[in-house]
Order: structure tokens, then sequence, then C-alpha cells
């Protein structure tokens, strides 16, 4: 069975090289600072063996958006959620873990065509599903289906 | 004299045999040979994700079905999984083994399309694919038996099943079960050893065991890469762990070793689904749950080992009736990172194939 490491005691890990990163943890996630997602992937992959990242998604939260990765251990196989917050609701960004895991990259370009939400360092963020010129990005919660188009943001 | 030559830019696609679906790849030649590639899709993306987010859980079943439509039970499995676990719901012993039978059958049914398409990529063309479609009538038809649909069965409900099967549907299993190592063994006998299957599938677009862990593949591809991870092994949701099978793995992780996975998996469903028969117990196949669900605040994640890799929900709900937030992991979707990587250098012909054996549905790549 993939067992669940402890948002907890990843947290406690994470927290001793990088300090500033983690602002909290539950049972199964930690939650990063978006602007230490990068180092604190790192760190999972290289100290704790994540080899792989099965999934990245975004939640929208109206005030807020939520970027979660659902990250995988083959070798020892546990699992544990990252997450990170992003308060920016006119250009939305976090880092890009492409470098990290080649498996990002379709998925953060769907993330950003459908939340909006860009990541810096990505070597090809541009829309996947929809067409360039597409205005809006559907999956906010702000983006009204009745309309066409999604209506305008508000 | 020196000739003036440039790289050409090809569209394959959208409409194109080769491509599976509404699936277009923009290539570049140097000559013969592939330069640079990108895949272009969302042709069948309807929002999926988005529509889920304004039906009820119940109501979103039948969008599950039109994900990876060559294997609807898989998609329900796992969007009931997600569910049970969101709002815990329990599932009686029957239900867990008639969603065993089910989910083998579909995996034998997907990679009966999945490998006769390839060889239809191959130059074979529409004879290996008319056998092995041949069994998978014979499977779609033991589904119309329990559900009355060949395509989108929308089969599973949260805590169980729709309904029981009907009385035949055991004989006709068995027979099923019993003449299915016989086929597997003809198409081995047409294909496996076939001159020309050799030298299109052998050392062609290798993927390296690292490469693939590190591009997120799953599934076949990435068992074919020699890598021995599979979810029913690996994380045994539902009964997994009741039954004896082996997981079958490449080694070099080529076009050959993608295809000989799926056959040898195909073996090993035949096996599950045989334990699975003189295990199931008689009893109930639902367990009664409130009408709208509405699943306590939370999240959850669940997979399944689809058959073409791993297939995951992601739910958020924020007490009500309908999910706050509805992500598919889609393998298809995902294996398709890796595309690019593996027919660089190689040419057209070879493309082609390379394509044919990662196995996509474009319904779950665009949702």
């Amino acid at each position: 069975m993939t067992k669940t490491l402890s948002g907890a005691e990843v947290a406690r890990q994470i927290g001793e090289p990088l300090p500033d990163a983690v602002t909290g943890s539950d049972d199964t996630t930690v939650f990063v600072r978006s602007e230490a997602i990068l180092d604190a992937a790192r760190f999972l992959k290289e100290y704790l063996d994540f080899d792989y990242l099965v999934s990245i998604t975004a939640i929208d939260f109206n005030d807020h958006f939520d970027v979660v990765y659902h990250l995988r251990s083959l070798k020892n196989n546990y699992g544990v959620v990252l997450r990170t917050r992003c308060d920016d609701r006119q250009s939305p960004s976090v880092p890009s873990v492409v470098s990290l895991w080649q498996g990002a990259d379709l998925q953060e370009r769907e993330v950003y065509d459908l939340m909006g939400i860009s990541f810096d360092g990505h070597p090809n963020m541009k829309r996947i599903v929809l067409w360039d010129g597409y205005e809006g990005h559907p999956l906010r919660k702000d983006f009204i289906l009745d309309v066409p188009g999604g209506g305008k943001a508000t | 004299m020196t000739l003036e030559t440039e790289p050409v830019v090809l569209n394959m696609g959208p409409q194109h045999p080769s491509t599976h679906g509404v699936f277009r790849m923009r290539v570049t030649f140097d000559g013969e040979v592939i330069v640079d590639f990108e895949p272009v899709f969302g042709y069948l993306h309807r929002g999926i994700e988005k529509l889920a987010e304004h039906k009820t859980y119940l109501q979103n079943m039948p969008y599950t079905d039109r994900l990876d439509y060559v294997a609807s039970m898989s998609n329900n499995w796992a969007y009931a999984l997600a569910v049970e676990k969101l709002a815990g719901i329990e599932v009686p012993e029957r239900a867990e083994y008639l969603r065993v039978i089910m989910g083998e059958l579909m995996r034998l049914s997907s990679h009966l399309v999945g490998v006769g398409a390839l060889f239809n990529d191959m130059g074979a063309f529409m004879t290996p694919f008319l056998y092995m479609y041949r069994e998978r009538e014979k499977i779609l038809d033991l589904f119309d038996m329990v559900c009355g649909q060949r395509l989108t069965y929308n089969y599973m409900r949260f805590g169980g099943v729709s309904h029981d099967i009907p009385e035949e549907f055991m004989p006709t299993l068995r027979r099923f079960i019993d003449d299915m190592p016989r086929y597997i063994d003809e198409y081995d006998r047409l294909l496996a050893e076939n001159e020309i299957v050799l030298a299109r599938s052998k050392g062609v677009g290798i993927l390296p065991a690292e490469k693939a862990i590190n591009a997120s593949v799953s599934g076949p591809v990435l068992r074919g890469s020699g890598v021995k991870w599979d979810l029913r092994k690996n994380n045994p949701y539902s009964i997994y762990d009741r039954f004896d099978f082996d997981i079958p793995t490449g080694t070099v992780g080529d076009v050959y070793d993608r295809y000989r996975v799926r056959v040898e998996e195909m073996r090993q469903s035949v096996r599950i689904v045989k334990q699975a028969m003189e295990q199931i117990p008689q009893g109930e196949v639902r367990t009664r749950v409130p009408t709208p669900l509405k699943p306590p605040p939370g999240e959850a994640y669940a997979s399944v080992e689809a058959p073409k890799g791993e297939l995951g929900f992601y739910l958020v709900s924020d007490g009500g009736a309908k999910p706050y937030r509805f992500k598919i992991r889609a393998p298809s979707f995902i294996n398709l990172t890796i595309l690019r990587d593996l027919v660089m250098g190689w040419k057209l012909a070879d493309a082609i194939i390379i394509f044919g054996s990662i196995d996509i549905c474009m319904g779950e790549v665009d949702r």
C-alpha cells in the first residue's frame, strides 16, 4: 500500500535546510510559500526520493489560488501533497518545476490555460487545449458558463 | 556547388488515420529525419472539469464514460473510488468482485484496441485489428448484458454498482475466459515473431526507465521501460491484494516492449478474472447512500491502474451537492509529455508507430 507521509514530519524535514519555506502542514499536506516551491520540491526530490510527480493542479478559492502537487516516491512507495498559495489574482505566478520533473511540462501548461496561473521558468508557457487568443480561463470561479466567453471577470 | 536546404514543416492531422482521434502533430523535417516535433491538441476539449462543478456528484458519473471511451468502466471506477474516499462510503464484497471483473475485462478490451491499432500503424492494415476486434466484441456483449451499453457503461455507483449481473452472465463469461488464452496465443503466432514487426519495432522509440519516471509516464509505457510499478500491486485498491498475478515488464523500453507488456497484461487479466469468478460471494451490490450526496468539506485523490496508466480523480468538496473542484489526472494526456523526446531523430513512419505504442485516447487527452 502506498504510504502517506505525515505532512508535519515532511514539513519538519524541509524546515531544516529551508527555515522560511513552510507555512503549515496537516496529515497529508505540506503548505509552502510560493516563492520557495522550487527549493522545497528540489529538497523533496533529492533527499526524500520523491522521483515521481503524480499531478499538478490548481483550485480557485475566489480570493486566492492554491496550486497542489501530488508527489510520490516509486522507490519507497510513499506519497505527500505539496501545496502553495497564490494571492495575486491579476497575474498569478509560481516557479515552474519542469527542471526537476519533466512530467510537469504539459500539466503546468494546462493549469495556465484553464486557471490562468503562469509558471516562471517553464520553457513553453502557452495555452494547450484552448486556442491562442482565447479570452479568460474557464476553470476560474468567475468564469460564467451561461455567458459566451465566460463573462467579465469580477 | 553546394545545395541550399531548409527544414520542412509538415502538419499531420487533426484528421489523419494514424493519429487515433483528432490529434495534430506538427513535425519539422531535415530531409526525412525529424528535427522538431510539437503535439497540438484540444480539438475534443469539452471542459468536463468545469461542467462537473455544475452537476451533482452522481450526475457526473456518465461524464467520466466520455473520457477514455475505450475504457469507460475504469473511468467509472476511479471516480467512484474518489467519491467513496471523500464521503467515507463502504462497498459490499460482491460489488468489489464485480468491479474487478469489469475492470479487467475493460483492460483486455482496451489493450485489444491499442495493440490492434498499433499494427495498423505498422502497415498490417486491418487484419490484426479485426482479429482483435472479434474478441473485443465478445467483451462488449458481456458489458451489454450487464448494463445495456456497449461503450458508455455508467455502471458503477458510489458504494457499489448499479445492479447485479443477470443469470446468463457468468456462463458466458466462463466460456469467454476459457477461450481467451487460446486467442492470445493465436495473435502471438501471427505477430510476436513476425519479421516485419520485429524490424519495425525493435529498438525504435527507446524510453529509458529513469526518463520514464521523470516524465510521470504511467501504465504499459512505464512498465515497458522496465519499471515494475502497477497500482494494483503497489497500492492495492479495492480487493486486488486477494489475487495472484504478475506485473509484466519490458527490458529496453522500445515499441516492441510496450506491445509485449500489453499482451502479457492481457494474460494476467484473464488470470485475475478467473480467480474473481471463483471467489465472488452472493449478497448486496450497493450500499445505500443519501441523494443528493453531500460529502463533508475536504479533498480526496484516488487513482486506479486504468489500461492506459494511472487514472486519478482529485475532488474538493465544500460540503455542497456539487464538487467544488473536479480534477482528472488523465494518463493519456500525461503520457504524451514524452512523445517529443521519443520521436526526435526518427523518420515519419517510425514516429507513427512510436505514437501508436503510447496508446492514447483523445477523449481523455482533451477532456
